[in-house]
């Protein structure tokens, strides 16, 4: 039940989150790519990374005990936070919307974009917090 | 004229449909953990997949009705960048990656991601197809409906 609802808190905060920074790039930016969904789902994936490299490092340091101590803020944060604020329901409709619209390019970097620069993020994520922990 | 995601009502509606998606999304996971598919990360495939198809569903039924209205909107947010953007993930889809290469898992890696791709991409065009049909339905030639949503205020 707790974790239910750290999960439910975190993704919506995440959500809501997602929502207002998609609308304010949405305003500020022109043409087909959306850089909305393209911006939170790879800042996401960047904190989701120091999410796991802060688990991975304190499993490292101290073993499983202090791995399962973190796991209510795995919870919120990795599953909640970063579930509920990244999305690939709207980046996959926003690449299916470009493709039928006849800008093949821009779905293709869409889709391909951000599959790349999010596994980046994620690995930047990792790397910096376990070489600092 | 506030912009939605400025009006606290809608923002408000987001994070209820986003906490419930969320909470799907983790109760997916709890049933389907990796151990039992062999290492894939079949519960984030199966979410970002059946997710796609719903957005899909859900944005081509309600662009159908027409014009969007202050109530379409509040099913739009509420469900679509809500609910299925809560319940469906790329942080997760990018750390699974992430630990999969870092495995040596190089294969199942990109597996996994062409997987979530092509299957999240083939599900969303079959959730369009599916929305454009059904009750409420604009079935008028298209120059006598009223004009849809621009594609650019959808899928937030």
């Amino acid at each position: 039940m707790t974790s239910l609802l750290l999960v439910a808190l975190g993704g919506g905060l995440g959500a809501a989150a997602r929502f207002v920074l998609d609308g304010e790039i949405r305003s500020r930016t022109r043409g087909g790519f959306p850089w909305g969904t393209f911006t939170v789902n790879v800042l996401g994936s960047l904190v989701i990374g120091v999410v796991a490299g802060v688990i991975l490092a304190a499993g490292a340091a101290e073993g499983p005990a202090a791995v399962a101590r973190l796991e209510p803020w795995r919870l919120a944060l990795a599953t909640g936070l970063c579930g509920g604020f990244t999305t690939f329901s709207t980046a996959t409709v926003e690449s299916v919307r470009l493709a039928r619209s006849g800008r093949l390019r821009l779905a293709l970097a869409n889709t391909l974009g951000t599959l790349v620069v999010t596994v980046a993020a994620c690995a930047l994520g990792v790397a910096v917090t376990t070489a600092i922990l | 004229m506030t912009p939605p995601h400025r009006r606290p009502r809608l923002v408000g509606l987001v994070a209820l449909g986003g906490g419930v998606g969320s909470a799907a999304r983790w109760a997916v996971t709890v049933l389907v953990p990796d151990a039992t598919t062999g290492g894939w990360p079949l519960a984030t495939l199966a979410e970002n997949v059946v997710g796609a198809f719903l957005l899909g569903w859900l944005l081509e039924a309600l662009s159908r009705r027409g014009r969007e209205t202050p109530r379409t909107r509040r099913v739009r947010l509420t469900l679509g960048t809500g609910v299925l953007g809560g319940f469906t993930t790329y942080s997760s889809l990018a750390l699974e990656t992430e630990r999969l290469l870092a495995g040596g898992d190089a294969a199942v890696a990109l597996g996994y991601v062409a997987a979530t791709l092509v299957g999240g991409t083939v599900a969303c065009v079959a959730g369009i197809a599916l929305g454009g049909r059904g009750r409420g339905a604009d079935r008028r030639p298209a120059a006598d409906r009223a004009s849809s949503v621009p594609a650019s205020r959808e899928a937030r």
